[in-house]
């Protein structure tokens, strides 16, 4: 199954309700909780990322009886130094991002740290890819 | 394999239930749904918070209690009542008028439901730091909010606080006492007084706990009714002196917004109305909401104070509750306040019988056990949800366009109970048969 939500950049109060969406469709299709909570924390991270950090962008979602593969594409910044970015504790975020308690720096790591397979690639200048896929089975 | 039915408390009477969709609407499980004109519910999705009984324009929705007369089955006849009881009367009537007035209406002995609160303090705070790796610990308190995780947020239930709620502490210990004042077990009748409907279902089909130590439940509006009209009426000048033991300040305002946290070390949170619970879980499972050590978390505004049986106004109740603890604190000063509590003489029983068994989820959401059955289930419903209005107007007896495409995926409806849809058809026969399937027959002939 194939689902596609739209991620406005800039606007936190709208930030999470695609990963809302996805969450409620993993639990309907019976997706172990313990599963479903890894898969929530990684999507919810990468969707705000994009609110973040991107002008806008795009969440394309597959699931089939195997795994779940998300993938985020956004049009934006781009990530100039990703070994960095994959660091705990690094972030670029404005200031003003922080205050609403984003932008703590453990996006990408915390991401990594909750799917099986983890992919993040970018243009400077262009925007940033990335894919989350953790296997049900 | 035969599937278990949680006892609910909530009742529709068919007979007062006209099918609006009023109910429908505001369920946070999606639990009703308007069949033959009447409103249904699904047991297992029923949380027993109460929403729909508020919403009721017709008071078609009730609670189920057992008979007042029940309690002349036994010799020693407990009220267990909440301090939320005592905050619903006005403020002239001090609270050993209420206790007397309470046993006037039959009862032998009238106990504080929050005794065993400030044992439990101790407790929490032991438990909160021992569970260290699941974070936060999410309270137990609230009945309505441990069923709402588990059927909407099964990933949280490991969150769930293992330790019973005050009330039970309250009722074991006091039913030890008596047997110990000489009452065999079964002479002793312990009613809970309740303020919702979540704690009856609690009581009936306990979560977490094989029996529980509650022998009946009354809903708090009748006892209220009864003794406040006794009051009105002033035939109890009889004025017995019941005993009485004082709660303290923190177990006064334990049932409400706040009384838990505000005692538990660590970042704690309060949080009260079902939507703000639904919202903060959200928030915890995404991982968005993090490092707290522990959540209090009630289904109702401003807590208990506004349990749907309560009579007063949710806002009076807590500052007369507020006052109550002002007034224990001035007494406490002068040196008036015995703290010769019974549940302090058993608090090593109740320490080794504070914790409850596992919490097990039991989803409502799933659509099949199967995964690759229900994301097939998934994709109808996605196909059919794209032919619905999305205006989500009830008129098919579902709360929304989202929820007729899944009844119908499941068997329970039929896309042309959808009214749009029934205009495209253009098969007028078949509409009336829909139609009437879900409002009834009695509703078309009104039109006629």
């Amino acid at each position: 199954m194939e689902l596609e939500y739209s991620i406005e950049g800039g606007d936190f109060s709208k930030a999470g309700l695609a990963s809302s969406e996805v969450k409620k469709i993993l639990k309907q299709v019976n997706i172990k909780p313990e599963i479903i909570k890894r898969i929530a924390v990684a999507m919810y991270e990468a969707e705000v990322n994009v609110v973040a950090h991107a002008y806008q962008g795009k969440m394309l979602v597959n699931i089939d009886p195997s795994k779940v593969y998300i993938r985020f594409e956004d049009e934006g910044p781009g990530i100039e130094n990703i070994d960095q970015a994959m660091q705990e504790g690094f972030s670029t975020a404005s200031e003003a991002v922080r205050q609403m308690g984003f932008g703590a720096g453990m996006g990408l790591p915390n991401m990594k740290k909750n799917v099986d397979e983890f992919f993040v690639g970018s243009v400077v200048g262009k925007g940033t890819t990335v894919e989350l896929t953790t296997y049900i089975k | 394999m035969a599937e278990t039915v949680f006892h609910h408390a909530l009742t529709i009477l068919e007979d007062v239930c006209f099918g609006c969709t009023h109910c429908v609407k505001v369920c946070p499980t999606e639990a009703l749904r308007v069949r033959d004109g009447k409103a249904r519910l699904t047991a297992n999705r029923c949380i027993d918070c109460g929403r729909c009984m508020q919403a009721c324009p017709v008071n078609a929705i009730i609670i189920k209690q057992d008979d007042f007369s029940e309690i002349y089955k036994y010799k020693a006849r407990v009220a267990l009542v909440t301090s939320i009881l005592i905050g619903q009367f006005p403020r002239h009537y001090p609270t050993r008028k209420i206790y007397s007035g309470i046993m006037e209406q039959g009862f032998s002995h009238v106990y504080e439901a929050e005794h065993g609160a400030s044992l439990l303090i101790d407790e929490i705070n032991q438990y909160v730091a021992r569970h260290g790796a699941v974070k936060p610990v999410i309270s137990s308190f609230c009945p309505a909010i441990v069923r709402l995780i588990q059927v909407r947020f099964p990933s949280l239930v490991e969150n769930i606080m293992l330790l019973k709620a005050p009330l039970d502490l309250a009722a074991i210990s006091f039913k030890k006492e008596l047997m110990e004042r000489g009452f065999a077990e079964d002479e002793i009748g312990i009613f809970y007084i309740t303020p919702c409907a979540a704690k009856i279902a609690a009581i009936k089909s306990p979560v977490g706990e094989k029996n529980s130590p509650i022998n009946g439940v009354i809903n708090m509006d009748t006892l209220f009714n009864k003794v406040y009209s006794g009051f009105k009426k002033e035939h109890s000048s009889s004025c017995i002196v019941p005993e009485k033991e004082q709660l303290r300040a923190e177990e006064m305002a334990w049932s409400l917004t706040g009384g838990e946290a505000k005692y538990i070390n660590g970042r704690c949170l309060s949080i009260d109305g079902i939507k703000n619970a639904i919202e903060f879980l959200e928030g915890i499972e995404n991982g968005h909401i993090s490092n707290f050590d522990f959540i209090e978390m009630r289904a109702c505004d401003q807590s208990c104070a506004g349990g749907i049986l309560t009579t007063s106004n949710r806002f009076l109740t807590v500052e007369r509750l507020e006052e109550r603890i002002v007034k224990y604190g001035q007494d406490k000063i002068e040196g008036k306040i015995f703290d010769n509590k019974t549940i302090d003489k058993h608090s090593s029983f109740i320490r080794e019988n504070v914790k409850i068994d596992t919490i097990e989820p039991r989803s409502m959401l799933k659509l099949d056990e199967n995964t690759e059955e229900a994301l097939r289930k998934m994709e109808r419903i996605r196909k059919i949800f794209s032919y619905l209005p999305g205006i989500d107007c009830g008129a098919c007896g579902t709360p929304s366009c989202r929820s007729l495409a899944e009844d119908v995926v499941q068997g329970h409806a039929h896309t042309s109970d959808c009214i749009f849809i029934q205009t495209s058809l253009n098969v007028p026969s078949d509409q009336e048969i829909r139609a009437e399937k879900i409002w009834g027959k009695d509703r078309f002939r009104k039109l006629t």
